[in-house]
């Protein structure tokens, strides 16, 4: 098993942004501040840990969202996009 | 606008599809209704308080009088053991879903009829895409749809009773599969993993502007992405869904 292997992609997240958003997340469209590229939630690499989960750029490997969940409190990462947009319309 | 709530459901029927693959139907009398493609996130509690929790996709059509759901056995996973060979019928299962909103399809009579369908799939994820299938057929849409189901031996071919009466009534439903480790005796089919030369010759092309669906373990959802986009489809065109060896 590499690496690759463990990869996964963020719709395997939508229960965890569930927990934390109101809208459904997968659909959001964010932007990589890294190269620029637009994708949605689901289309990003997932790598899951016993800390929580990182989404990546398909492209550049960024880190666009880090997720934890230590002793009742959520804490997002999300310096490594420049952009998020979330349907308001869709659950 | 709803929060994403666990809520119980209570077995009701359980069926082995494969040797090691097998369908829970669930009563799930809080259950709002999905859309074919969406799964639910399973919650198992001990009783020391331990928890775990996996995704699983729903087999079930939204049109379906139950939610089923169809989970693979992971020898040493936590969850999966425990879904195909522990819980009984009449026995309470927490879950929280529908789930996801990329990975989807819904008849759309005037929009996807223009829009052909090309459902590929890996082992068990066949199943969000065997969901899709089902509601095509539970409302009559005629969109153009082919199955690229890659699976090791025939054995693990899951649905495969269903699927095939299914393509046997209906024309524009036709189904290709690639076994890739064992084949029966005198099998025509493919047998390797799916690469260019039968994407190729199992493809919409891009003039058709199809709509891909790709469903499976990691390697092979990347792979047939890859060769998609070699064939000219734009990433619009293409909806991936990874599933790995965490899944368990």
């Amino acid at each position: 098993m590499n690496d690759n292997d463990l990869r996964l992609d963020g719709n395997a997240v939508g229960g965890l942004l569930g927990e934390i958003f109101q809208f459904e997340m997968t659909t959001a469209q964010t932007t990589c501040a890294g190269c620029g590229a637009i994708k949605t939630v689901a289309e990003l690499m997932l790598y899951r840990h016993g800390m929580g989960a990182i989404l990546r750029c398909a492209f550049c490997d960024q880190a666009l969202m880090r997720i934890t969940c230590i002793r009742g409190c959520y804490r997002l990462d999300l310096s490594g996009m420049s952009g998020l947009q979330v349907d308001a319309d869709v659950h | 606008m709803s929060q994403l709530k666990w809520q119980f459901t209570t077995l009701v029927e359980a069926k082995w599809e494969t040797p090691t693959v097998k369908t829970l139907v669930l009563d799930a009398p809080a259950w709002t209704g999905h859309k074919a493609g969406q799964h639910v996130d399973i919650r198992l509690t001990a009783e020391d308080g331990y928890q775990a929790q996996r995704s699983y996709s729903i087999a079930s059509a939204p049109d379906d009088k139950n939610l089923s759901l169809t989970v693979e056995r992971i020898e040493d996973g936590e969850v999966s053991p425990y879904l195909t060979d522990v819980l009984q019928t009449g026995e309470r299962l927490e879950l929280r879903g529908p789930i996801g909103g990329y990975f989807v399809w819904n008849s759309d009579q005037k929009k996807n009829n223009s829009q052909p369908l090309l459902l590929i799939a890996g082992g068990s994820g066949f199943v969000p895409l065997m969901a899709m299938i089902r509601h095509r057929a539970n409302v009559g849409d005629n969109t153009p749809t082919r199955v690229l189901y890659s699976a090791r031996s025939d054995e693990e071919i899951i649905n495969r009773e269903e699927l095939e009466e299914l393509a046997s009534k209906d024309s524009a439903l036709e189904i290709i599969y690639t076994l890739t480790r064992k084949q029966p005796k005198h099998w025509k089919g493919y047998h390797r993993r799916i690469d260019r030369q039968m994407i190729g010759e199992v493809a919409w092309t891009m003039k058709d502007n199809p709509l891909a669906f790709i469903c499976g373990p990691t390697a092979l959802v990347e792979s047939a992405a890859n060769l998609l986009q070699e064939i000219e489809y734009k990433s619009e065109n293409i909806k991936t869904e990874r599933f790995g060896p965490t899944g368990g």
